[in-house]
């Protein structure tokens, strides 16, 4: 009998912890995350799930404690978006080069300013270049999924590496919708109990975390950081099958939709691709070989896999809902790299900043025509 | 960088193990200070050894013996302390 609940993006993350059970989850509200923690904190304080809540006063405190915990031996979860994520940066680059194994749920929302409290992903590329893993859910049903996983590829003894599941700001957090949550019992069994090669308080076995690095040792930490997040793909995809026979569902580093027989195929990160498959299927139904691929890992970047899912069609448009003012956007940079040599036409742009709708007749016109390279804003002319 | 390990060879994150740090050699500077210390005047209170920062004080056993100069940096707080003046900063 399964479990179907009309839950929002927050909530069924909240669901995810409380079955995961983390001891420690060190935590700051901000909008759009705060329902996470307000939900888990409710079930936490009901009693449904026996973990140390700490209510620091701030996004930095909340990964230098999450980072502390994760090494003396816990579990540990957090959540935080945009400014939070922006205040907590410093500390992010730490929990990864510390290889700390924290779970952290993030609903993506845009940097200031001006101020705004909606969705894009700027705060998640704010930290792209961290060393943390980043997957970006579609639904809040993924958003539980990821979750459920994030914690067996944190703490894999070959990745040991802060892992953030992104979902967007409201879209997804604040969205409701029917979640299937697996059975308690079978999320315990599958993240199994807590364990890192050198925890901090083993007494048995004390160790220094943390140390100084000269420039004798530096560059060899952060090469065999490197190597632990190359290593996170394909224990993600292991993780990803062995998760999907409990669940029944799908889950993978990338999602190919209606890519067979394409010519043109739109790249997306998160919500906007439920959008862009509406589209792609009232093109389809046109006679129009429209297609998506859906990135889920951002980070690690499934490189050749993308260029081994676009090798057929003609040309690729990336929509990346972050700017890099100046240069390539995150995501169109990646498909150009892992397309280099290729000869695939390939056109991109940014959209949906500050929380912009992008609706089904924008993405109808980018499969027909010229991509501008602002998407949605007002005064953009298009370059056709 | 002969004698230095391979990436591959590193604890995850630097979490470094007991007795790993004494192959490096910490007090290649010091403050132009060193302790000196009068044994006979000792009590053997250890209150050195609790205040060190770099524990450079060394014990056999449960007994004071003097200083490891290769940790120490001269900071002087074991002379500051010690209850009978038995150490004594002195010129290196």
């Amino acid at each position: 009998m399964s479990d179907v609940r009309l839950l929002t993006g927050g909530e069924a993350v909240a669901h995810a912890m409380r079955q995961i059970e983390p001891d420690v989850v060190p935590v700051y509200p901000i909008t759009p995350q705060t329902p996470i923690i307000q939900t888990f904190a409710k079930l936490v304080a009901d009693g449904q799930a026996h973990t140390e809540i700490l209510n620091v006063e701030s996004e930095h405190s909340a990964m230098s404690a999450a980072i502390g915990a994760a090494l003396a031996g816990a579990r540990t979860m957090t959540a935080t978006s945009s400014q939070g994520l922006a205040l907590m940066a410093e500390v992010v680059y730490i929990a990864a080069s510390m290889r700390a194994p924290i779970v952290m749920a993030v609903g993506n929302r845009a940097l200031s300013g001006p101020i705004n409290i909606h969705c894009d992903h700027s705060d998640a590329m704010l930290v792209r270049d961290s060393g943390v893993i980043q997957l970006f859910a579609e639904s809040a049903q993924e958003a539980y999924d990821l979750t459920v996983l994030a914690p067996r590829l944190a703490e894999h003894p070959q990745v040991l590496l802060p892992v953030l599941v992104c979902q967007d700001g409201f879209t997804i957090t604040h969205s409701a919708e029917p979640v299937t949550l697996l059975p308690d019992d079978t999320v315990r069994g599958f993240v199994g109990s807590y364990g890192i090669p050198h925890a901090a308080l083993d007494a048995a076995r004390p160790t220094t975390q943390g140390p100084f690095a000269m420039p004798d040792y530096y560059y060899e930490f952060r090469r065999q950081q490197a190597a632990a997040i190359e290593s996170a793909g394909a224990i993600f995809d292991e993780l990803a099958r062995e998760l999907a026979l409990l669940s029944g569902r799908e889950l993978a580093a990338l999602e190919k939709y209606r890519l067979g027989a394409a010519t043109t195929a739109i790249v997306a990160l998160g919500s906007t691709a439920g959008t862009v498959k509406d589209a792609v299927d009232e093109l389809r139904a046109d006679g129009i070989r429209a297609g998506l691929l859906r990135v889920v890992s951002f980070r690690p970047f499934p490189a050749a896999a993308v260029a081994q899912a676009l090798r057929l069609v003609d040309s690729v448009v990336v929509l990346d809902r972050a700017d890099s003012p100046g240069g390539a956007p995150p995501l169109r940079a990646e498909i150009a790299a892992a397309l280099y040599g290729s000869r695939r036409e390939l056109q991109g742009g940014v959209y949906g900043l500050g929380g912009r709708d992008l609706h089904p007749t924008d993405i109808r016109a980018l499969f027909a025509g010229a991509t501008p390279p602002y998407i949605g804003v007002r005064g953009e002319t298009c370059p056709a | 960088m002969a004698g230095l390990r391979d990436w591959h060879e590193l604890p995850a994150g630097g979490a470094v193990q007991p007795a790993e740090a004494p192959r490096t050699s910490t007090g290649g500077w010091r403050t132009g200070e060193r302790p000196a210390v009068e044994l006979a005047f000792c009590v053997n209170c250890l209150l050195c050894w609790l205040y060190c920062p770099d524990s450079a004080v060394l014990l056999d056993d449960e007994t004071f013996t003097g200083f490891d100069l290769d940790f120490c940096k001269g900071c002087g707080i074991c002379a500051e302390v010690c209850p009978v003046a038995a150490i004594e900063m002195v010129p290196e």
